[in-house]
């Protein structure tokens, strides 16, 4: 049995973990276009070797990033998501006049 | 005749030059400097597209660049299943083409692919997945598939074997009932159209990997491999499971996840399952082979891999599942169990047709349904590749449906919880 390290709980069985697909760097929700709000959300690097995913404990709800070999089924290293995201995206639209200022 | 000579007669008559062993494919030669097509990949999508490339088209001067053997991927990995009860209108039509050409398959290219009509019932266990086959069943008949939602009582005649019983954790309602659905050697496949393809001129290269792709000026030139590099007009990639891999090359990305599917087979036993069961519900499909296995497939994992290993997780979940639904299979061993690297898309139809790089084409996304498609999807990337313009079946798969939000949602893909 697979065992993977919460960041929260500890080991436990992979059983109880969601697969959240790769960590990508989200466009500016304000800024984007259909086209590349819709490339962020669909298109995949997929790439074979290390990658660095979503990865979510189901009976704690809590969402965190694990490095994993993807061609040698080893998980590397998990961790907080705070590691990388330490800052609050807002997703309220912009007023329609004016130019828009940059956070 | 002293019986002591006959060993002797029989090894003199194989010796004979006049009944030399049928080669399927000729010698390895070199490569070429430049082709007019060359394939990336050597599985049955691949030679299916070569064989039509050449023989509807004409186009003979075709390179197939297989990194590892024939048909070793998915096409030897897959439950050999075929059926055309899709959901969408798109996916039916594509499907009930497919069907048609495997029909004739044996006749058409002098090979037995032993295909074998067994009818195909995909179990319904809630109120939700009887409203799915009802739909699923109308839009079928709608456009001419054999197909009928059918309940408890005609499910128990005509699957004698299946537990109907109420005391069980996910008990029969329903079933949608597709009488055409078979099974095919799969292996068969891939060599016919090999034999087909090579027949017609086609150098099909194994254990020659391909490098690295050439790109001038948003077109494809030619492609490096492990002999050197080779020219070509047009150039596709069949090669699900590393699909993002080899684009990447060509430098786009793809809606595409590669997610490993698990499956195994049990040991021989006597001919008596006639039918196909599969349950979306509780993600099983099994089929009886030509030679006695139960074929058993579940559901993909639950993670990305690039990876072919299995897992117990995956045997106890299928395994438990299967009992309930055939209990007498208790005492039965598994023989073999395997698993191949899918391309999974999020709305599990597969990405066909054109690319942002000129003259270069894909056939991918294949997760769920690749063996079924294997003459449709040949006979429509050859016409796709010999107009550079997709053809009408295909039309609807093409890569930028993501990003013009006209996704082609397949409920009645396998192998995926819906």
């Amino acid at each position: 049995m697979k065992v993977m390290n919460c960041p929260l709980n500890g080991p436990r069985n992979i059983s109880e973990f969601a697969w959240g697909g790769e960590v990508k760097p989200m466009p500016d929700p304000a800024t984007m276009g259909d086209k590349e709000w819709a490339a962020w959300l669909f298109l995949e690097a997929n790439e074979a070797g290390l990658v660095r995913e979503w990865w979510c404990h189901v009976p704690t709800s809590y969402w965190f990033i694990a490095e994993r070999n993807n061609i040698t089924d080893e998980i590397i290293k998990t961790y907080p998501a705070t590691e990388l995201f330490n800052t609050r995206v807002e997703f309220a639209a912009k007023a329609p006049s004016g130019s828009g200022e940059k956070k | 005749m002293i019986p002591a000579f006959v060993p002797l007669k029989i090894l003199r008559y194989g010796f004979r030059k006049k009944y030399p062993a049928e080669r399927f494919i000729p010698k390895q030669q070199d490569l070429k400097k430049s082709y007019d097509v060359v394939i990336i990949g050597g599985g049955g999508h691949a030679l299916a597209c070569a064989y039509y490339l050449a023989k509807t088209h004409g186009i003979t001067n075709v390179c197939i660049l297989e990194r590892g053997y024939l048909a070793g991927g998915n096409t030897a990995r897959n439950t050999a299943i075929i059926r055309s009860n899709y959901l969408t209108p798109e996916g039916v039509r594509f499907y009930e083409q497919s069907l048609n050409l495997y029909r004739d398959f044996s006749q058409e290219l002098d090979f037995n692919i032993l295909y074998s009509e067994r009818g195909h019932f995909t179990l319904a266990h809630t109120d939700a997945a009887v409203r799915t086959s009802r739909w699923r069943a109308e839009v079928n008949k709608q456009l001419g598939v054999d197909s009928e939602l059918i309940y408890p009582d005609e499910i128990a005649r005509l699957c004698p074997h299946l537990n109907m019983s109420d005391h069980v954790r996910y008990p029969i309602m329903g079933a949608l009932y597709h009488p055409p659905g078979s099974i095919a050697r799969h292996d068969a496949v891939a060599w016919a159209y090999a034999r087909g393809a090579a027949k017609l001129g086609v150098e099909i290269h194994q254990q020659t990997p391909v490098t690295g792709l050439i790109v001038e000026n948003g077109t494809i030139k030619g492609v490096q491999t492990s002999r050197g590099t080779v020219y070509a007009n047009r150039v596709m990639q069949a090669v699900a499971g590393n699909t993002s891999v080899v684009a990447k090359m060509a430098g786009f990305r793809l809606p595409i996840k590669t997610i490993p599917l698990q499956a195994c087979v049990s040991v021989p036993l006597k001919p008596f399952l006639d039918q196909i069961i599969v349950s979306g519900s509780l993600h099983v499909y099994v089929s009886q082979s030509s030679r006695g296995e139960l074929v058993m497939g579940g559901s993909t994992d639950p993670y990305g891999l690039y990876g072919t290993r299995s897992t117990l997780d995956f045997k106890e979940g299928l395994l438990g599942h299967m009992l309930e639904l055939l209990p007498m299979l208790g005492e039965v061993k598994v023989m073999r169990q395997w698993a191949g690297m899918t391309d999974m898309t999020p709305d599990f139809s597969p990405v066909m047709g054109l690319t942002p790089v000129k003259n270069y084409y894909i056939d991918s996304g294949w997760g769920t349904w690749g063996f079924k498609a294997t003459p449709v999807c040949g006979m429509t990337m050859a016409h796709t590749i010999a107009n550079d313009s997709p053809h009408d079946l295909i039309k609807p798969f093409y890569l930028d449906r993501f990003v013009d939000y006209q996704q082609v949602g397949e409920k009645g893909a396998a192998s995926v919880g819906h």
